[in-house]
């Protein structure tokens, strides 16, 4: 087809759809600029509501899992390749930085970019067979790279602590010893605010619309040209490594790490925070991050019947909102202003 | 030379012939048919072309390259479009946006310009935005250009994949039953674009169900019968081929 007949058939038209419209509706509620700016901002704000030990404590935690879900995110809900296995990920990269690092006394961050190189390399080897599968049979196979994973933690006792953990020594960085809150604090900020502003120049790109049509439509993608295995895998290896890089951080700001931080379990959390905040929704992976962070803590007061009112919240969300949360409020709100 | 050549090409199932012993050219130009009653194996046809299907013996050759063995995405680069016949839209994207994934190849795909948002990215990306929405009032959506695909009735979808697939800058177009489900006037206005497209130097290779299209529009018809070519002709000729009246013309009239 001739670019030319069509630019100059073109020409009446060139003004009108050629140019993005955007009302400044579309720029508050975009994740680049809307989206951006709340984050920031509350990311500023927050350290003057908080107080004490545990408050930073759990602030830390959401800035942790906010990172690693947002990366999650690009994985399970823009690509749509579901990965029940991804605590592995920040498992192995804690337990990797932190053997380096106390057992072998590399310096701090030399061990964080060994532990990270390592879960990239797993990441990258596995990830060829096992995205060749597709829904439940891929959740399966990332459940069992998890459970491999989990368990060569808990069993190597001699290089893992198994499963009591093992201490970390602290994260020391040309001479300076990072033991303050809120030094982590704003550590952590900046890399999650660092990771938004990344994943949301991928998915406004044109390797984010791949990635968008392996979840749309995989023969569409296949016959535009892109190479599915190979969008498959990085994405892939991109989620993995900064799992891992949220991983050795932790280990490094906790002083100790153990095998549950690779388990079922916290995989199960992570996924269910992309999916409670909302699928290929990057505020959505900060809020569900947030909520699911917080949440058991606030149910602490239902005592035992604590994980009965966990299970029922999020199950009224998926009733209500199957979208998950920000994009149907998102919705909502832009449909009362029109 | 021919544009497009399938060679003594056979594809079994098991054990069901859905191609058996095919050869046929498309000439660069015209639009080309394929017909058939259904199960005549024109799909199987199209996916043998463009990589979803390996054959079981015989070779596709485009511009004299054979493409045996080449995956799907690596065809894709060689100027050959499809559409579907059960449409393969992405619906997490709006119309846009699947029409700009048409024009990957065309694009800077780096991860690190795209994780960066480099400069040169976000140019050919704004260029890229602008043609799609040229290629949308192209081919009669440019009420659409700024809609969800969810929020489209069928026939604009059926359109939007062509969209798509123009984005490619395709030399040869693939489309599989462009007007199922479509009503006259609907027909009556891709058959129009189909001759445009032809006009603007596409080479269309066409499968589809409505003879009154197909009659009016192909320069070349190739029939297909249980996987074998029954046929192969002018319009006219077709019409008044023996075979092809007792075969499938003649049941339908």
């Amino acid at each position: 087809m001739s670019a030319n007949s069509v630019e100059t058939t073109g020409d009446a038209v060139a003004l009108a759809p050629g140019a993005r419209v955007q009302t400044w509706k579309d720029v508050v509620f975009s994740a680049r600029y809307g989206g951006f700016a709340a984050l920031v901002v509350a990311l500023l704000i927050t350290p003057l509501f908080i107080d004490g030990l545990y408050q930073f404590d759990m602030a830390i935690l959401v800035l942790i899992n906010a990172t690693v879900v947002i990366a999650l995110n690009l994985l399970v809900g823009y690509a749509g390749q579901v990965s029940l296995g991804h605590a592995a990920f920040f498992g192995l990269g804690g337990y990797g930085t932190a053997i380096l690092a106390t057992q072998h006394d590399w310096p701090a961050l030399l061990a964080l970019a060994a532990g990270v190189g390592l879960v990239v390399l797993i990441a990258a080897v596995m990830a060829r067979p096992i995205l060749r599968l597709k829904g439940y049979y891929l959740a399966m196979a990332t459940l069992g790279l998890g459970m491999i994973i989990y368990l060569i933690l808990t069993q190597e006792s001699w290089l893992t602590g198994g499963p009591d953990g093992m201490s970390v020594a602290p994260l020391e960085v040309f001479g300076y010893t990072v033991f303050d809150e809120l030094v982590w604090y704003w550590v952590l900020a900046a890399i999650l605010v660092l990771m938004y502003w990344i994943a949301v120049n991928i998915t406004d790109s044109p390797v984010g619309r791949a990635l968008r049509a392996l979840h749309g439509s995989e023969v569409a993608a296949d016959n535009s040209g892109i190479n599915v295995n190979h969008y498959k895998s990085l994405v892939f290896v991109l989620s993995a490594g900064v799992a891992a890089l949220m991983g050795g951080l932790y280990a490094f700001y906790s002083g100790f790490i153990t095998p549950s931080q690779a388990g079922f379990m916290h995989s199960i959390e992570l996924v269910v925070m992309v999916v409670l905040g909302g699928m290929a929704s990057l505020v959505g992976a900060v809020v569900g991050a947030l909520l699911l962070t917080l949440l058991p803590q606030y149910l602490v007061v239902f005592a035992e019947y604590e994980w009965l009112m966990y299970g029922l919240v999020l199950m009224l969300v998926m009733i209500f909102m199957p979208k998950g949360l920000v994009p149907t409020l998102h919705g909502l709100i832009r449909r009362v202003l029109g | 030379m021919s544009m497009l050549k399938v060679e003594s090409m056979t594809k079994k199932f098991g054990g069901l012939r859905a191609i058996e012993n095919l050869s046929f050219e498309v000439s660069r130009g015209g639009v080309h048919s394929v017909i058939g009653p259904n199960g005549a194996g024109k799909t199987t046809l199209f996916n043998l072309i463009t990589g979803v299907y390996q054959p079981t013996t015989g070779r596709v050759l485009l511009g004299g390259q054979d493409l045996s063995g080449m995956p799907v995405h690596r065809r894709a680069a060689l100027g050959m479009s499809r559409t579907f016949q059960n449409l393969q839209l992405c619906l997490n994207m709006t119309a846009r946006e699947n029409v700009m994934l048409g024009a990957h190849l065309g694009l800077p795909t780096s991860f690190v310009s795209s994780m960066l948002r480099l400069p040169h990215m976000r140019r050919a990306d704004k260029r890229c935005r602008e043609r799609a929405a040229e290629l949308m009032e192209y081919v009669g959506l440019g009420q659409y250009v700024h809609h969800e695909t969810t929020a489209m009735p069928y026939g604009a979808l059926k359109r939007l994949e062509i969209a798509r697939a123009l984005a490619a800058d395709p030399e040869l177009l693939l489309l599989d039953e462009p007007a199922a489900g479509l009503n006259a006037n609907e027909t009556a206005a891709i058959e129009k674009l189909i001759h445009n497209l032809n006009k603007d130097g596409v080479t269309v290779v066409l499968v589809e169900h409505d003879m009154k299209l197909v009659m009016n529009i192909s320069s070349h018809i190739v029939v297909l019968n249980y996987g074998e070519k029954l046929a192969e002709g002018t319009a006219q000729e077709i019409r008044n081929h023996p075979d092809v009246i007792a075969a499938y013309l003649g049941a339908a009239a």
